[in-house]
């Protein structure tokens, strides 16, 4: 009784290039506004990585490593790893933020 | 489970089927039991050379032999120790030989998900123990920073860290390669009927383990390499006098290096679990609540690495949330603790050495985990913090918890493995030294520990030498257990008698098939109707 990682009987739609292209465009502008926050202070430079790669990475896992079109145990894989991630941060900011 | 013996008995996996022979059969093989002994020998080996080094570092203490090395070599000793127990032996211990060797059988398949890939990670494995070994010869000489490699230390040392965390980088990726084989191989090869629910627990423990070894060995992997970097290009991520933060470095090392704890004792929980309902002959008590609790080990023991550092000067609000999750951590390992003592209450008490060991690991595992509560308060912490008493505790942990678990492991599947029995009075002629010996040694560096007794010391203050007798004489017991232990199944394997199919009556997949497994373990893939644990159906039979 194996579980089902993702159907291949149903044909997946791919994106075009158009779709990619929008992506990397979006990517290049918020790298972009990550250089812009870090010439502004640090503490802009801080909450921007802290929000803006996160969703970059999304990006990238989503579009271009094909996330978006693979089956609930590949996304739940992704998203407890991520999660942990999470974690590891909030844990190491419980001594950072309180030195 | 439906019947699984072949009608005409297939060649066992040791009989060499394929185009190659002898030894290039076995360096080119990718049958998962073949590659669970490959790493059983080099452990093995590995583990000797790590006992070896122990045994010289003991002897050092006493009068006679104080001249024996130098402090330098004796830094280089206890890193080296350190680096071959931990990397080569113990975190990959039960896992790479018995979860190779046994988890397909347990599922009821014919082999992992990627067996290219799992003769790939042994590899890896010989790689980085490799350039473990030349570190010690090149460069600078052998690595003297303790394996944790802390900066700024290990920044600045000239003896040859690069290469000997490099080597860990390395041994990283068998790790993580064989958490990978293993979560794909029981999510995707279970037999029909097979369950979650009806997954040995041996099962269960190796999959809480390959997900630790898939999550948290990237982080040391990259921890590892910015020391490098650090080292050859002075990139100042850890250096404080280039604006690095050290505590960084160890908040990274330990948020590998202490759930690397729980895949070193997991698989061992794992494995007691399969030999006490043998031999207590009957079903394991509270099979999910064990499981569940692997998981929660797993998840939560991933969350506490920092009680290694409460001296370090993090914050308090750090010391306060991670004292706190460490006494958490204490309450799956308790639950499994009490599970397996009741299993064995109103059991039909088969006394076996499996269960002799399996005892002996419960027992030790309880001080090495009650001693390890303790040091998760604040206040004892501090006054024990990088003395004997800690080398004491993780010995316990590691050496009482895994190692014996490894050894009752190897006594339980053994005749499985290999298709011989051992002599059990030889066996149990062993535990006794090896008992004795074990908490002479390591209940008296605790005892030294408490008075005082700084750890990673060449030297001693002469009110700490009695104690240093007793626990040097205990480690000469404890290897002449292991060397009588050892040699007995070493005899074995050549001369040892033809072993039953099934000579403990275990009701787990493993004991339906011949001993030693044909190559592909099953004729037909077996469908199985019902959990592990069915004792009474056997005795009903």
């Amino acid at each position: 009784m194996n579980d089902t990682l993702h159907s291949h009987e149903a044909p997946i739609e791919h994106p075009g290039y158009g779709t990619f292209i929008g992506v990397w465009l979006l990517l290049l502008l918020l790298t972009g506004c990550l250089v812009g926050l870090s010439h502004v202070s640090q503490t802009y430079a801080v909450w921007g990585l802290m929000t803006l790669t996160p969703l970059k990475a999304g990006l990238v896992f989503y579009y271009f490593m094909h996330l978006k079109y693979e089956g609930p145990v590949f996304k739940v894989v992704v998203l407890v790893t991520l999660g942990t991630l999470l974690i590891f941060f909030a844990l190491l900011f419980s001594d950072v933020a309180f030195r | 489970m439906s019947g699984t013996h072949a009608t005409t008995p297939e060649p066992s996996y040791l009989v060499d089927t394929g185009t190659r022979t002898g030894v290039l059969a076995w360096l080119t093989t990718t049958d998962h039991k073949r590659i669970g002994l490959l790493y059983l020998y080099s452990m093995m080996t590995f583990f000797f050379v790590g006992v070896g080094i122990g045994l010289v570092m003991r002897l050092v203490q006493l009068t006679t032999f104080q001249k024996l090395i130098t402090a330098q070599t004796y830094n280089a000793l206890f890193t080296v120790h350190g680096v071959i127990m931990i990397f080569l032996f113990v975190v990959p211990g039960l896992p790479a030989i018995f979860g190779n060797f046994f988890l397909p059988i347990l599922i009821g398949a014919k082999d992992v998900s990627f067996p290219r890939l799992n003769l790939a990670s042994w590899y890896f494995f010989i790689a980085g123990a490799i350039l473990a070994v030349l570190s010690l010869f090149t460069g600078g000489g052998a690595p003297d920073t303790g394996w944790t490699f802390y900066a700024p230390f290990s920044l600045k040392t000239g003896t040859n860290v690069s290469l000997a965390v490099f080597a860990a980088f390395v041994l990283g990726f068998s790790s993580m390669l064989t958490g990978i084989n293993f979560i794909t191989t029981i999510h995707r090869m279970r037999a029909p009927g097979m369950h979650w629910f009806r997954m040995p627990l041996m099962c269960w423990a190796l999959y809480s383990t390959a997900w630790i070894q898939l999550l948290a060995t990237p982080i040391v992997a990259i921890t590892l390499l910015l020391v490098i970097l650090e080292r050859f290009f002075g990139i100042g991520i850890f250096d404080p006098a280039k604006g690095g933060d050290p505590l960084l470095y160890q908040h990274l090392f330990w948020i590998y290096s202490h759930p690397a704890v729980y895949i070193m004792i997991l698989p061992a929980m794992g494995a007691i679990s399969e030999i006490l309902p043998t031999f207590a002959k009957r079903p394991i008590f509270g099979y999910k609540a064990i499981a569940f609790s692997s998981m929660s080990i797993a998840g939560v023991g991933s969350l506490v690495w920092a009680h290694h550092m409460f001296t370090s000067g993090m914050s308090g609000m750090a010391l306060m949330i991670f004292s706190l999750l460490t006494m958490v951590v204490a309450v799956p390992s308790a639950i499994k603790v009490f599970n397996w003592v009741s299993t064995l209450y109103k059991g039909s008490i088969d006394f076996q050495p499996p269960l002799l060991f399996a005892l002996t690991f419960i027992f030790l595992f309880c001080i090495g985990g009650l001693t390890g509560v303790m040091q998760g308060a604040l206040a004892i912490n501090v006054h024990i913090h990088d003395t004997y008493f800690i080398v004491g505790h993780f010995h316990y942990v590691m050496f009482g918890g895994t190692g014996m678990a490894l050894f009752a492991a190897l006594l339980y599947w053994f005749p499985k493995m290999f298709g011989k029995m051992y002599s059990k009075k030889a066996i149990y002629a062993s535990w006794f030294p090896m008992f004795i010996g074990f908490n002479m040694l390591y209940f008296g560096m605790m005892i030294l520990g408490m008075m005082g007794m700084p750890r990673r010391y060449y030297v001693h203050l002469p009110q700490f030498h009695t104690m240093h007798v007793i626990a040097t004489v205990g480690s000469w017991l404890l290897v002449l257990g292991l060397v009588i232990f050892f040699a007995t199944l070493l005899y074995a394997t050549f001369k040892g008698e033809k072993a039953e199919d099934n000579p403990w009556g275990g009701v787990t997949l493993e004991w339906t098939i011949p001993s030693p497994p044909p190559l592909e373990n099953f004729d037909v893939i077996p469908t199985i109707t019902r959990g592990p644990y069915h004792f009474e159906q056997e005795e009903h039979r």
